[in-house]
C-alpha cells in the first residue's frame, strides 16, 4: 500500500457546484476518504456541464464532474425527507469533515446547521463554501463564476493595457475562480484539523468565494486604501514585452531585473537602438515601454515561439509562450514530469487528467478510483457501513430518499 | 489560539509567489522566520519594484501585503557561516519552504538531503516555476510568462483579440497551492512522525485551474481559445457598461426561472417577449442582439442599483469592483476584509484580513511585514542562544548583512 498524506482523513461532502467538489478532489487525491452526497436523479450540477466525453451529454460523462471527483465515493441521499436526514447525521458523526456550498440558511432549515452536527460529533469540522460568505449583506445573494471573478477585484484590471480601458472588464477563462475558493477552503480545513489535533475540538469555517478572490489580488487590494490609488485596467499590464507577435503567433516575455535586459539586448544581437540613452536604465525603459515594444516587435516577427522560448531561456531571459490545451498535452516537459495521468473509467474508458502541481517523496498523489457513477456506492455505505438492510435500501430507493 | 500555533516554518523565498504560501500560514499562527540578505534582496524592496509600482510608497506596500506577520533575519546564504546558521535554524524548524529555480538550494549547499540529516523529520517544499525535473527544469519565469504557459492566457480575451497576460495573481495562485501542499505534509507528519520533500511546479498549479479544458482536449480533440466574458451555455452572460465613469456590472442568467425574473425586474420590456429570446438556446443563439438591450437598461442605472434591483429579483448581478470600491463596500466592511497595521516606517497601512472564517482560531493580521534583519538579534539570540559578541562579528563580516 502506497503512503498517502491524508489517509486518516473521513470528509462528507454536500456540494452542488466547482468550488465544493474541488476543495473535497484536492483531499481525496491526497488519500482522504471522501463521500460525496448528491441528489437522487440529477446528481451534482457538474454532470450536466460540458465538455461531454465524445460530446455525448450524460451524467456520468461529463469531463468537468470526472476531473473534480477523482477518487470519491458517491451516493444518493434526499437531505430534505426525514429519514435522508437520519441517515445524513449518522454519516456525520463518522466524518471529521463536512464540506457544503448551500446557500446560508439551507442546511438550518434543514436542521443540519453546525450548532445541530457539533451535538452529534463535537470533533467535527464543518466547511460552507458559498459566494459572499454566511453573514454581512450580501449573503443571499447568488453569483455564478463571471460574477464572482468581477466582484472579487480581478476582472476589472482584466486584461491590462491602456487600450482597454473604454471595453467591458473580462474574466478569466473557465471556471478559475472556483478553483481557488475550493483551494482556499481545503487549506483552512487542513489547519483545523491540525488545530483539533492538540484540542480535541471541531469548528466552521465560513469561506466567501469573493474573499477567496481578493486574496489572490492582495497586491491591488489597499492601494487605493493607503496610496490613494485606484488601479484600473490602463494601469496594469507590464512596461514592455508581454505577449507580443511573433512569426508564428505570440511569445510572451518580461524583464524585472537590469541584467536580464542586458541579456536580452544580447540575445537580439545587440542591436544600435538598444543603447539608445532613452533605455539606459530600469526607469527610462519603464517611462518608453511602448516605443521598446515596437521596436522588439520589429525583431520578434523573424522569429519562431519555440526558438524565442527556448534559446530566450538558454540566453537568461525569461521568455515562454501561450500555450494551448493541446500544447499543454504535447509539452515535453509536463509529460517528463508526468503531470497527465492516465485514468480509466467504466463510461470513457482511458482518459488523460491533469494531475497535481505537487510530487510529495512519500505521499505521492494518485488516483486510484476515478469518479463515481450516480449512486455507485450506495450499496457499499448504506449497507455494510451504515448496516442498513437491502431490504431497507430498496424501500428507500423507492422513497425517493436514495 | 491560532490553528497553527508551534510550526515554525524557515522562508527563504523572495517576489510573491513564494511569500504568498508562507503569509497564509503565518495569518494561521506559524512563526516564519524570512531569511533576506541584501546581497540577495526581496523584489519589492528594490529600487526597481518602486519604478514599477510609481512610489517607494506603493511598493512598501506590496511587500507589506506579502510578508506581514513574518520575522526576519538578515544572513548572506552565499556565505559558508551564512549557510551554516541557515542548518542551525532548520535544526529548529518544522517546514522549509524557497522558491528558487531548481537546483539552487542544492548548490547552496541546503538541498533535502542535507536538511533531513540536520533534522529528520523535516517538511521542505521548493516552489519554483517549473519544478524540479523535466528538460524545462531551471527555466525563469515571472506571473505573466507562467499564466502564459498554464494555458490561462489562451482562454481569456476578447472574442478575435490577442492573448491576455494575467497578472500578479498568477504568482498568488501558485503560492496559495503550496501552501495547501505544506499543511498535508503536516498532518503526515503528525501521523507518521515522516517529514519528507515536495517539488512544486507553479505553472502546473495554474493548469490545475482549467482542469475541464484541458479534459475538452484530452476527451474530444477540442482547442478551446478566448471568447470575452461569455458562457458555453448560458446567456445572458456579459459584463454590462453602467452609468459613470468605467462603471460595469456583470450578469450571468442560467435558466427560465432567472430569466423571466430578469425581465420582470427591469420592467418587462418589449423585446423580451421576442421569439429569438424565448429559451435559453434562442437567448445564446441571439446573445449578441441581446447585451445591446440589456446594457441599454444598464447603462441608465448605476452597478450598485443594478445589482440590488437583480439580486432581490434573485438574478446574479454584480458589480466589476475597482481596488476603491471594495474597499468602501459596505458588505466587506461588515465582513472586516480589512485591518491597519502600524508599520515602522510608512505608518498606519491597510492589509487585506486573511480569507478564511474560523469560529474557535481566527486567522489574523498580528503584525506588519518586518524591515529587512528587524528580527536578526531575536532569532539568533532567543532561538539560538547565541553569544551578543558573536552576532557582532557576524556582522561585521557581512555574514548578517
Amino acid at each position: 500500500m502506497p503512503k498517502r498524506a491524508l489517509a486518516s482523513i473521513k470528509v462528507l461532502e454536500l456540494c452542488h457546484d466547482v468550488a465544493g467538489s474541488y476543495s473535497t478532489k484536492l483531499l481525496a487525491d491526497l488519500g482522504a476518504e471522501v463521500i460525496k452526497v448528491e441528489r437522487p436523479g440529477h446528481g451534482d450540477a457538474a454532470r450536466n456541464s460540458p465538455p461531454f466525453f465524445h460530446d455525448i451529454p450524460d451524467p456520468d460523462k461529463s469531463g468537468l464532474f470526472l476531473y473534480l471527483n477523482t477518487n470519491k465515493l458517491g451516493i444518493t441521499l434526499n437531505v430534505t425527507t426525514a429519514t435522508g436526514k437520519d441517515i445524513f447525521q449518522e454519516l456525520v458523526k463518522q466524518s471529521d469533515v463536512l464540506v457544503e456550498d448551500n446557500p446560508p440558511q439551507y442546511m438550518t432549515e434543514q436542521g443540519l446547521d453546525y450548532d445541530s452536527l457539533k451535538e452529534l460529533n463535537p470533533r467535527l469540522v464543518m466547511a460552507s463554501i458559498t459566494p459572499f460568505g454566511q453573514t454581512g449583506p450580501y449573503r443571499d445573494y447568488k453569483a455564478y463564476p463571471l460574477n464572482i471573478f468581477h466582484c472579487g477585484g480581478e476582472g476589472y484590471l482584466t486584461p491590462g493595457g491602456v487600450e482597454n480601458i473604454g471595453r467591458p472588464p473580462l474574466k478569466v477563462g473557465g471556471f478559475l475562480t472556483e478553483y481557488d475558493s475550493g483551494l482556499s477552503a481545503a487549506i483552512a480545513i487542513l489547519a483545523a484539523l491540525y488545530w483539533r489535533r492538540k484540542s480535541g475540538i471541531g469548528q466552521r469555517i465560513d469561506i466567501s468565494k469573493q474573499e477567496s478572490l481578493m486574496a489572490l489580488n492582495r497586491l491591488d487590494m489597499v492601494r487605493s486604501a493607503n496610496e490613494g490609488e485606484v488601479i484600473t485596467r490602463a494601469k496594469q499590464g507590464v512596461p514592455y514585452g508581454g505577449a507580443l507577435p511573433c512569426k508564428d503567433g505570440y511569445t510572451v516575455f518580461i524583464t524585472w531585473e537590469s541584467v536580464q535586459w542586458d541579456r536580452l539586448v544580447k540575445f537580439m544581437g545587440d542591436p544600435e537602438w538598444a543603447h539608445d540613452e532613452k533605455f539606459k536604465d530600469y526607469a527610462g525603459r519603464y517611462k518608453h515601454g511602448e516605443l521598446i515594444n515596437a521596436l522588439l516587435t520589429e525583431w520578434l516577427v523573424n522569429h519562431n515561439k519555440e526558438d524565442l522560448y527556448h534559446q530566450g531561456q538558454a540566453a537568461g531571459v525569461p521568455f515562454a509562450m501561450v500555450y494551448s490545451s493541446k500544447d499543454l498535452v504535447d509539452s515535453e516537459h509536463l509529460t517528463a514530469r508526468e503531470f497527465f495521468a492516465e485514468i480509466n473509467h467504466p463510461k470513457t474508458g482511458r482518459v488523460k487528467y491533469p494531475s497535481a502541481p505537487y510530487k510529495f517523496s512519500e505521499t505521492p498523489w494518485q488516483v486510484t478510483r476515478p469518479a463515481p457513477l450516480l449512486g455507485e456506492h450506495n450499496e457499499e455505505i448504506f449497507t455494510r457501513r451504515l448496516e442498513h438492510s437491502r431490504e431497507e435500501l430498496a424501500k428507500l430507493g423507492a422513497a425517493g430518499v436514495i | 489560539m491560532d490553528s497553527l500555533s508551534g510550526v515554525r516554518i524557515l522562508d527563504i523565498t523572495r517576489y510573491a509567489a513564494g511569500p504568498q504560501i508562507t503569509l497564509l500560514l503565518a495569518f494561521m499562527g506559524a512563526e516564519v522566520i524570512k531569511v533576506e540578505s541584501m546581497a540577495n534582496i526581496d523584489h519589492f524592496r528594490r529600487e526597481e519594484s518602486a519604478v514599477v509600482f510609481g512610489s517607494a510608497r506603493a511598493s512598501a506596500d506590496c511587500f507589506n501585503s506579502l510578508n506581514a506577520n513574518k520575522l526576519s533575519i538578515s544572513l548572506d546564504l552565499s556565505t559558508t557561516e551564512g549557510v551554516e546558521l541557515a542548518k542551525r535554524l532548520v535544526h529548529i524548524s518544522d517546514v522549509v519552504v524557497d522558491n528558487f529555480r531548481a537546483g539552487i538550494m542544492d548548490k547552496l549547499g541546503l538541498g533535502y538531503d542535507v536538511l533531513k540529516e540536520i533534522k529528520r523529520d523535516i517538511i521542505m517544499l521548493s516552489a519554483s516555476s517549473h519544478g524540479a525535473t523535466g528538460p524545462e527544469k531551471g527555466y525563469i519565469a515571472y506571473a505573466v510568462t507562467m499564466g502564459a504557459l498554464s494555458g490561462l492566457s489562451e482562454v481569456t480575451g476578447y472574442t478575435g483579440g490577442p492573448p491576455v497576460i494575467m497578472r500578479s495573481s498568477a504568482d498568488l495562485r501558485p503560492g496559495t497551492t503550496a501552501a495547501f501542499a505544506i499543511l498535508a505534509a503536516l498532518n503526515y507528519r503528525e501521523e507518521t512522525g515522516e517529514g519528507q520533500f515536495i517539488d512544486f511546479s507553479a505553472r502546473e498549479a495554474l493548469s490545475c485551474g482549467i482542469g475541464e479544458i484541458i479534459m475538452d482536449y484530452t476527451m474530444n480533440g477540442r482547442v478551446r481559445t478566448h471568447n470575452g466574458n461569455r458562457d458555453d451555455i448560458m446567456a445572458p452572460h456579459n459584463c454590462y457598461r453602467c452609468d459613470g465613469e468605467d462603471k460595469w456590472v456583470s450578469i450571468a442568467i442560467s435558466n427560465d426561472n432567472e430569466w423571466a425574473a430578469l425581465c420582470q425586474a427591469i420592467g418587462n420590456p418589449a423585446w423580451a417577449e421576442d421569439e429569438r429570446f424565448s429559451d435559453q438556446l434562442s437567448r445564446w443563439q441571439h446573445q449578441e442582439e441581446l447585451d445591446k438591450l440589456v446594457e441599454a437598461w444598464t447603462n441608465t442605472h448605476t452597478h450598485y442599483e443594478v445589482m440590488n434591483i437583480l439580486q432581490t429579483a434573485g438574478v446574479a448581478a454584480a458589480p466589476s469592483f475597482s481596488n476603491e470600491e471594495l474597499f468602501n463596500d459596505p458588505h466587506c466592511r461588515e465582513r472586516e476584509c480589512f485591518a491597519t497595521v502600524q508599520h515602522p516606517e510608512e505608518g498606519e497601512l491597510y492589509v487585506l484580513t486573511p480569507p478564511w472564517k474560523f469560529s474557535a482560531t481566527p486567522a489574523r493580521v498580528t503584525s506588519p511585514a518586518p524591515l529587512l534583519g528587524e528580527h536578526t538579534e531575536y532569532v539568533l539570540t532567543e532561538l539560538l542562544g547565541m553569544p551578543e559578541e558573536e552576532i557582532s562579528r557576524l556582522v561585521a563580516e557581512k555574514v548578517l548583512y
